[in-house]
């Protein structure tokens, strides 16, 4: 089939930039949305011109590297699904597919569509973690958990950090992500200790970084490629209550 | 020339851990902090070598060429890791996991290593679990466990099919951490081009700054490599589609020889190729194995719907031929029963090469919430990538490269023959032999990087704290930069042609189909010839648009396949002249009667490490030999 792309170009951060487009001929329904951009590229190197720099790894939703908005939508059309799972039947022949970078101040723009993610390790660095030298640790099967809380753990727990969260929400607000941690560690015993001091200094973080407050509009639910609940973040707010008295 | 030394520690072998903790030179705590480390790499095993590292008091520069150390490629792991816990009461220990380990890898691993892997697996569950990793729990609130390809005991630790992902984050959330305390420094987007070796010691790396493409020089006491595996080199794999060997290769080139290079996994339970267009192969969880029975039709060229084949018109091969282990038998043994069955024309799908993985039966037996339970994330992963579903009709699987047991030499100290290089996880040859059992990669990512490395290099450190931080203006460092300037420099030069993409895709299919599930003298002649003049043609006709002096992700693939197809030739020769079947490694020329893989251990029990001679000089080949003396070596059966 043959599709019409909209792709924002720009050479590094300090340039400015713009939307080129392309007409691509021979597009398969059995491409993935990626290889169509490896299609794309292909056909840009051997006409002499400039690839279109994305950022993928491991192409099955896993590893959160990739990114996108693709018509509007962060990880594109399909729901529960990242860009790189994103199949070409979704999109019709003759279609035009714009596509961008992450728009959002959180996320300053590397080169063409690869951003600047780096936020979110600075969120995590904040106190995502529970504070468990090797060495110290006691036998496993010391801390049961309740069945039902290493389920809704393991939910929470399943963020890829991609960042279609932030990127979807209108205030650019990062109480999903923080909260997918928060929630995790809150719901597991081993992250007791620390929980009061985690929250504070993981939603302080954020702030700090300039991602605003959350609103309860719920982009960030709809968006999210692994179905990160929204209730999570009821969670990190009771947290948050909690730890500033 | 270096010579091989395992340095194994003596003493009965399950006191040898112990007794080297006990005996290796310890650093203080006040002298920890003059020490400098450099990680190269931050999946499971770069990220816990790291924090521990860190926790201990050194400091650590880890490098990794992705946007945040989360997103290293075991995170992709699904199914599950090992640990001899025994919660399940079935005989399980420390010596039937090693045992298993040592038979799974076909006796072409070391004992004493496989020893002390099964040995701390018990600590790394104790670790990951305080570290927050939510593992599956049983209704008790204790751990659950299943069964993986290749055993008889359920001592497979799980968190849904993001096994992986759960262990790395945990893995990671220990590295920020110490990076929140400045014991660890993170250099993400970063490619490890070159290491440095300074009086016969690795000191330093040149890395390219994949956003400025720059070239940084950073010295240390020692440098560990924790890049993972170069299964990339078949083009479609399982692997991530940054995964390089460029820093393992640049260290062999330094003078650490590599270790059975041709001892590749091929996993069973892929998802089959279905287009030209294909950039990856996702695999689809061993598990899945558990509940799953695979089959083809018992008539060649059957076009009738799965679901319409009736029972007795099924071939369940794996059970037929190995009735004891069936569909769990260990994962090279079932990807080349595959191969042989579509080979023979029983093959399903549009390209006659997969097969069926079935599970009517055990959604019958345990209802669909059971099954969903265990596999739902994958299942509904299958479904998004081929649009069929897998609760309805049989998955359509099919092998594919995925996980290299070969890798740097390493002794027993996980030292490669380059004195303070080390190298941990995928990125050494050490514990899995000729064949790597499920669940048993990040058993030994996390056992290197938590609780191995931070003993052993220690011990080399020790006779280090005298020794000052290293300027890196010095002729090594000049030298080193240059070589990898020089390289980047040829790449750019060529102005070629073709993509670098298209060279990769030849390398990938001449190494697939001659170098994968089955190997022959006359195929691997074939592709070395092949590869060679691949090669001569790459440098004359590939293009690499861009600069170098910013964000080039062309250039980062053309380093990558530029050393593959000098790698690729490696793991030819050493295929050649490994000529017996072993494990993942099967020789046409070496087989039984009934067709099953047959070793020659009189000839080739040995580990086969090559050391590097220079551009176009032919390497030269040494053997450790592997002396096993607390298990009999039998023909690997699982009848």
């Amino acid at each position: 089939m043959k599709i019409k792309l909209k792709i924002w170009r720009q050479e590094s951060a300090s340039h400015k930039g713009g939307f080129v487009f392309y007409d691509l001929d021979g597009v398969s329904q059995e491409m993935s949305f990626l290889e169509m951009l490896d299609y794309l590229n292909t056909t840009l190197i051997l006409r002499g011109e400039q690839p279109v720099a994305f950022e993928h790894d491991c192409r099955e939703g896993i590893c959160g590297s990739c990114s996108l908005f693709i018509n509007g939508r962060p990880h594109g059309p399909a729901s529960g699904t990242t860009t790189c799972e994103l199949r070409m039947t979704k999109f019709k022949d003759g279609a035009t597919i714009v596509v961008e970078p992450w728009r959002s101040r959180a996320f300053p723009v590397i080169r063409d569509l690869i951003v600047d993610r780096s936020a979110l390790d600075a969120i995590m660095r904040a106190g995502g973690f529970v504070s468990a030298n090797a060495g110290a640790a006691p036998e496993a099967n010391s801390i049961p958990v309740p069945r039902a809380h290493a389920d809704e753990a393991i939910d929470a727990a399943a963020c890829i950090g991609c960042g279609a969260c932030i990127a979807a929400c209108p205030n650019a607000s990062a109480m999903l992500f923080v909260s997918a941690k928060v929630s995790q560690l809150t719901l597991l015993p081993q992250g007791q200790p620390e929980a009061r001091e985690r929250v504070r200094r993981m939603v302080a973080k954020a702030d700090e970084l300039g991602f605003a407050s959350c609103a309860n509009m719920g982009a960030c639910e709809a968006e999210c490629p692994k179905g990160i609940k929204i209730a999570h973040i009821a969670r990190l707010n009771r947290e948050f209550l909690k730890a500033a008295f | 020339m270096s010579t091989l030394n395992a340095r194994i520690p003596g003493g009965p072998l399950a006191d040898k851990w112990a007794n080297h903790k006990n005996s290796v030179r310890l650093v203080s705590p006040a002298n920890r902090t003059k020490l400098d480390i450099i990680m190269v790499g931050s999946g499971l095993a770069g990220s816990a070598a790291a924090s521990t590292l860190g926790e201990l008091g050194y400091n650590v520069k880890v490098f990794c060429f992705q946007d945040s150390p989360r997103r290293a490629h075991s995170v992709a792991a699904q199914g599950g890791i090992n640990a001899a816990k025994n919660y399940k009461n079935d005989g399980d220990s420390v010596y039937r996991l090693f045992y298993d380990v040592i038979k799974g890898g076909d006796y072409r691993a070391r004992e004493a290593n496989v020893y002390r892997a099964a040995e701390v697996s018990n600590q790394t569950i104790d670790q990951m679990v305080a570290a927050g990793v939510p593992f599956a729990r049983e209704y008790s609130g204790y751990l659950d466990n299943r069964s993986f390809g290749g055993v008889q005991v359920s001592r497979t630790f799980y968190a849904k099919g993001l096994t992986g992902q759960q262990c790395l984050l945990g893995a990671y959330a220990g590295l920020i951490r110490q990076a929140a305390k400045g014991k660890v420094t993170m250099y993400p987007r970063r490619d490890v081009l070159e290491i440095v070796v300074v009086d016969g010691q690795a000191r330093g790396i040149i890395a390219r700054n994949l956003v400025t493409g720059a070239l940084e020089r950073h010295s240390a006491h020692a440098v560990v490599l924790a890049t993972g595996g170069y299964g990339t080199i078949y083009y479609l794999s399982t692997l991530a589609l940054g995964s390089n060997a460029t820093a393992a290769w640049a260290a062999h080139r330094k003078g650490a020889f590599f270790g059975n290079p041709s001892f590749v996994q091929i996993h069973p339970t892929s998802l089959p190729q279905l287009n030209d267009y294909q950039s990856k192969l996702t695999l689809m969880s061993e598990s899945l194995r558990n509940d799953g029975r695979i089959w083809v039709p018992k008539q060649k060229g059957d076009k009738r719907h799965p679901n319409d084949i009736p029972e007795d018109e099924r071939d369940y091969y794996l059970e037929r031929r190995y009735p004891a282990f069936g569909n769990l038998v260990p994962r090279d043994v079932a990807s080349r029963a595959a191969k042989e069955r579509c080979d023979a024309g029983y093959g399903v799908g549009k390209t006659g090469l997969s097969v069926y993985l079935d599970f009517r039966g055990s959604i019958e037996k345990q209802g669909k919430k059971s099954i969903e339970g265990k596999y739902g994330n994958l299942f509904e992963m299958y479904r998004k990538l081929t649009g069929s579903d897998p609760y309805q009709e049989p998955m359509r699987i099919y092998p594919a490269g995925h996980y290299t047991m070969g890798g740097l030499w390493v002794d027993y100290d996980l030292m490669t023959t380059v004195p303070g290089l080390f190298a941990i996880g995928e990125s050494n040859f050490s514990d899995h032999g000729a064949n790597r059992l499920g669940a048993g990669s990040l058993m030994q990512c996390s056992g290197d990087g938590y609780f191995i490395l931070p003993v052993t290099i220690g011990d080399y450190l020790s006779d280090k704290i005298k020794v000052p931080r290293l300027a890196t203006d010095g002729a090594e460092f000049a030298a080193a930069e240059k070589d990898a300037r020089d390289k980047l420099d040829r790449l750019m030069a060529v102005n070629g042609k073709q993509t670098v993409t298209s060279f990769h895709k030849r390398l990938g299919k001449m190494m697939w189909d001659d170098c994968g599930m089955v190997r022959s003298e006359a195929g691997l002649n074939r592709a070395l010839g092949a590869i060679a003049d691949l090669k001569d043609e790459f440098w004359r006709e590939v293009r690499v648009p861009g600069r170098q002096d910013q964000v080039n992700q062309e250039l980062e693939k053309a380093v990558k396949v530029a050393d593959f197809l000098e790698l690729g030739q490696l793991m030819c020769r050493d295929a050649l002249a490994r000529k017996e079947s072993c494990g993942a490694h099967f020789r046409e020329e070496s087989q039984t009667p009934e067709g099953e893989a047959k070793r020659i251990d009189s000839e080739y029990a040995h580990v086969a490490a090559w050391e590097y001679q220079g551009e176009g000089t032919e390497h030269v080949l040494h053997k450790e030999p592997l002396v096993f003396e607390n298990v009999a070596i039998k023909e690997r059966s699982y009848k």
